[in-house]
């Protein structure tokens, strides 16, 4: 369990060599191997959705990977949303509605909601509100962040 | 340019945050440093036998293995300067247990190792022997022994006003109530994590991934390890929630610290979130035998509460605060005559308990309001009715209350219109109409309900705190601050007042804080005191330094300074907008130091100054509720609810909003989902975020708020009252009247959380 492996992840585009032991989790590799901090760790058991990530464009919760299971894939984490200063829809609305308070909870759900509008840029909100369910934020109340998303999900669609 | 104190700017924290580049614990690193795991007790009341680290020392990677015999020269986690009681000290937490284990999760011993995995692996492998002693679980059992000769009881405190025994014996009626609270915490989502690091050139100690009160935990840090004041440097970075619980000093800060200058390597720890659930700070948990006496109309003669504490394995950074917070605000915003309140301060083997966001003021207001609406039950009179007449009124400002115990400081209430934000609140939320509605709805057969929860805050509690604003050389505006950041806005709301007081654009203000080598003094971010606390330290500090660029401009442009005016860092004659000006910023390199200009001023441009407040600021709100009980299930359903609160002034409206919505949802996690429960030895049942439910969008109602500038505080400058807390403060109150109103039996729930098998068990027992 703890011989180390030669994997290459594909974290945002950009390709790393590292070398892991089997049982490291994706969150790990990600925020240690890659030094993509962005992506946080909540639970390590798969509830809070802190660490979602997209893998191969679908949200997942990078605590519950391990990295081995992830070499060929896209993964695409918060680090990857801004254009430079650019910032995404999603980011701008996030801001705009003071939908963060302790940041914490903020690139798990961004990267969710990402996910989520991507899959499906015309989702109705009883669905949407049912898919942001997934996460938890202990600051905001989450209503919020629902009118972020809302909002960028407008804004997207027109843009 | 306009003004921005008050307005809903957008906040400065923001962008590193949403790009993922957010400075937390776990993303802090040093070269070379080693992870600790923390070897915990699997029981919760245990003599420890024997320890074994050599298999663990064995494994490769490991570093080294430490248990209380490493460290014996150490003494237990202190409570801060301001809360020493000799007669809580013996129940303080060692930072490795001796002899003794009292909580599940207590650290015995700690593992030293290259990678956080072989941590991990080797803290499996610390042989522990136990023998198991039975467990005390609950505060209410007889108390039992401590250690040798040391009870369980460690405190019998009261709080007493007024003659009691004379307002029950000429009462109308006495109501008399057994309420509990559950054991709920903050649970942020970002753990504990701390970092130590030893710089020997400097022989300097640093503590980074602090929180909500560095300096005090740096006062505490260098009485436990005899270090000088300018030996030990506390570091907050992002913080990723407080409410209460973070930033408290606990075993492993202690820890990190004395590994790092001992093994030579920096050390660093990350709670796991089950660690998290078993040992950070928990509170809440509270039995009361309430007792009121009241006239014919529902007017209160006296109060009267005996209160059992449960305080968990050992007392810790607050000493016996949450119980006397507790007492001292039982009566809130009501006109009370005579009160006296007991509260048995026990020990039992479960997780230590402190500050949790509005400490003892949710389980006071829960157990007050429950109090009124069964006198409103009782006497058959409205609920609203009931309060209104007791309520403190609008011109009985400053209203004092004085305890009879000589170690109990009065309270003050600044200011206020109790009245005036119920009616406000009632009528925005439409109550007087629901009243129709939900009896239609009853008599259809549905179990619907509305509830009330009057609350009173505390915020602001001095005694001092200061700050120290620059100007650099291109108009740069450095604020550095004492205060602490736990996510809540404050870089925010210090750069929306100085930016007003000095006439500067706030995006252009850098907010330093929780740094203790930027500044020597600091209150930091507890019991709702930042805004007012360090938003009075900057607001006295920019209207100094104001003074002193206006009196260097007057100079350099040959005008008188009250003639001019300082406009988005341009300094200029207010009634002459075409004539000459300069920035602030050329100011500053005007002061530099060596400047022919200065003459007898002293070089830069920069102030510093403090804000002593001399008394507490008291602001208040209402909580509403409206409920739909499920019969089959117990489930509730909250189908809206309010917070309305008088905030004095609002720096920033929809940070205000933030903190109230957001403590509306924690408020209601506790009232219905949250629930640290243990079994009869002990043993915690709710471990991961799948047993302890924090509540998801899928249980969020729409919170509706309305924030209230009716009642400004007369305590300092701005009028500001603080909005940390309010939002959490009567949710329980509310929740628990609207049930028993929608199941139609007056004082039904005693006991929060409201889970489904409780509601059904009450259901059950009524042959509803």
């Amino acid at each position: 369990m703890t011989a180390k492996t030669d994997i290459t992840l594909t974290v945002n585009g950009r390709d790393y060599a590292v070398t892991v032991e089997p049982r490291r989790t994706l969150a790990d590799a990600i925020r240690e191997d890659c030094g993509q901090t962005g992506t946080h760790l909540g639970c390590e058991h798969g509830v809070c959705g802190t660490c979602t990530v997209l893998l191969d464009g679908q949200p997942v919760r990078s605590c519950l990977l391990f990295a081995v299971q992830c070499q060929g894939k896209s993964i695409r984490t918060v680090e990857s949303l801004a254009d430079g200063d650019d910032l995404h829809p999603l980011q701008e609305a996030f801001v705009k509605h003071h939908a963060l308070q302790c940041g914490y909870c903020t690139p798990g759900f961004l990267m969710l909601a990402a996910g989520i509008l991507e899959n499906d840029p015309d989702i109705n909100d009883a669905d949407l509100r049912e898919a942001l369910s997934s996460n938890l934020c202990r600051c905001t109340g989450y209503a919020n962040i629902v009118k972020a998303v809302r909002a960028a999900a407008d804004d997207m669609k027109s843009g | 340019m306009d003004k921005v104190l008050g307005k809903p700017v957008e906040r400065l924290e923001d962008g590193p945050l949403i790009r993922g580049r957010g400075r937390y614990a776990g993303d802090i690193n040093f070269p070379h440093q080693l992870h600790m795991r923390m070897v915990r007790s699997p029981h919760a009341h245990a003599l420890i036998k024997s320890v074994d680290t050599g298999e663990a020392l064995a494994l490769p990677g490991v570093f080294a293995v430490w248990t209380s015999a490493d460290i014996a020269e150490l003494g237990p986690v202190d409570f801060r300067a301001d809360r020493a009681s000799e007669i809580l000290k013996p129940y303080r937490q060692p930072v490795l247990a001796k002899g003794r284990v009292r909580y599940v999760g207590d650290p015995v011993a700690a593992v030293f190792a290259e990678d956080p995995y072989t941590a991990e692996d080797a803290a499996e492998l610390v042989a522990v022997d136990y023998e198991e002693l039975p467990a005390i679980t609950r505060a209410d059992q007889e108390p039992g022994e401590f250690d040798d000769g040391l009870g369980t009881e460690a405190a019998l405190l009261t709080h007493t006003f007024g003659d009691v025994e004379a307002g029950f014996a000429a009462a109308h009626t006495v109501i008399e109530l057994d309420l509990l609270t559950g054991r709920h915490s903050g649970v942020p989502m970002e753990t504990r994590g701390a970092i130590g690091v030893y710089d020997a050139a400097a022989d300097v100690l640093e503590l980074h991934g602090a929180a909500k009160v560095p300096h005090r935990n740096r006062d505490t840090l260098i009485g436990m390890l005899d270090l000088a004041p300018g030996q030990v440097h506390v570091y907050e970075s992002h913080v990723g929630g407080g409410f209460g619980i973070r930033g408290e000093l606990y075993p492993e800060d202690v820890l990190v610290l004395v590994a790092a200058k001992r093994l030579g390597r920096p050390v660093k720890w990350i709670e796991d979130r089950m660690e998290h659930l078993m040992c950070a700070n928990q509170g809440r948990e509270q039995r009361h035998l309430a007792r009121i006496a009241v006239d014919e109309d529902g007017r209160i003669l006296a109060m009267d509460d005996e209160i059992f504490h449960d305080q968990g394995g050992y007392v810790r950074t607050h000493g016996s605060n949450v119980a006397n917070r507790t007492m001292c605000m039982l009566t809130g915003l009501y006109d009370v005559s005579a009160f006296r309140a007991v509260a048995h301060f026990r020990l039992t083997n479960k997780t230590p308990c402190a500050t949790y966001r509005a400490p003892g003021r949710f389980e006071s207001t829960y157990v007050r309001e429950q109090l009124i609406d069964a006198i409103a039950a009782e006497l058959g009179i409205d609920r609203v009715a009931v309060r209104r007449r007791n309520l403190i009124p609008a011109d009985a400002f400053p209203y004092r209350l004085a305890f009879d115990e000589p170690h109990v400081a009065d309270l003050e209430f600044d200011s206020g219109d109790y009245e005036l934000l119920m009616d406000k609140a009632l009528e925005a939320f439409g109550w007087k109409e629901l009243q129709d509605t939900l009896a239609r709805r009853r008599e259809a057969g549905e179990m619907v309900g509305l509830g009330i929860g009057l609350f009173l805050e505390e915020g602001g509690r001095g005694p001092s705190d200061g700050a120290r604003i620059s100007v650099d050389s291109q108009g740069g505006v450095e604020v550095v601050t004492g205060g602490a950041s736990l996510g809540q806005g404050f870089e925010t709301a210090m750069a929306q007042i100085c930016a007003d007081a000095l006439g500067v654009d706030y995006k252009r203000i850098r907010v330093i804080h929780g740094q203790t080598d930027r500044i020597p003094y600091g209150i930091g971010a507890h019991a709702t005191r930042a805004t007012v606390l360090t938003g009075g330290a900057v607001h006295a500090t920019a209207l100094t330094l104001r003074a002193k660029a206006l009196d260097m401009a007057a100079e350099l442009l040959q005008s008188p300074a009250d003639a001019l005016n300082i406009d988005d860092g341009v300094i200029g004659k207010r009634d002459d907008p075409g004539g000459p000006t300069m920035t602030l910023g050329e100011v500053a390199k005007r002061m530099a130091p060596g400047s022919k200009v200065l003459g007898d001023r002293p070089p830069g441009l920069w102030a510093e100054d403090f804000f002593n407040p001399a008394e507490t600021v008291f602001p208040y709100g209402v909580h509403l509720a409206q409920v739909r009980v499920d019969p089959g299930t117990g489930g509730i359903t909250v189908e809206r609810f309010m917070v309305a609160y008088d905030v004095g002034r609002a720096v920033n409206p929809a940070m205000v909003e933030g903190q109230l919505v957001g403590g509306c949802l924690q408020g209601l996690g506790g009232a219905l989902y949250e629930e640290f429960a243990y079994d009869e030895r002990g043993q915690p049942l709710a471990v991961t975020l799948a047993d302890y439910l924090l509540p998801t969008l899928g249980e969020a109602p729409e919170i509706e708020c309305l924030i209230t500038e009716d009642a400004p505080s007369p305590l300092n400058p701005l009028g500001i009252k603080s909005a940390g807390e309010g939002g959490i403060n009567g949710v329980g109150a509310a929740i628990a009247g609207a049930v028993n109103e929608a199941i139609g039996i007056p004082g039904a729930v005693t006991r929060l959380p409201i889970t489904p098998q409780r509601l059904k068990a009450i259901l059950r027992a009524a042959g509803k």
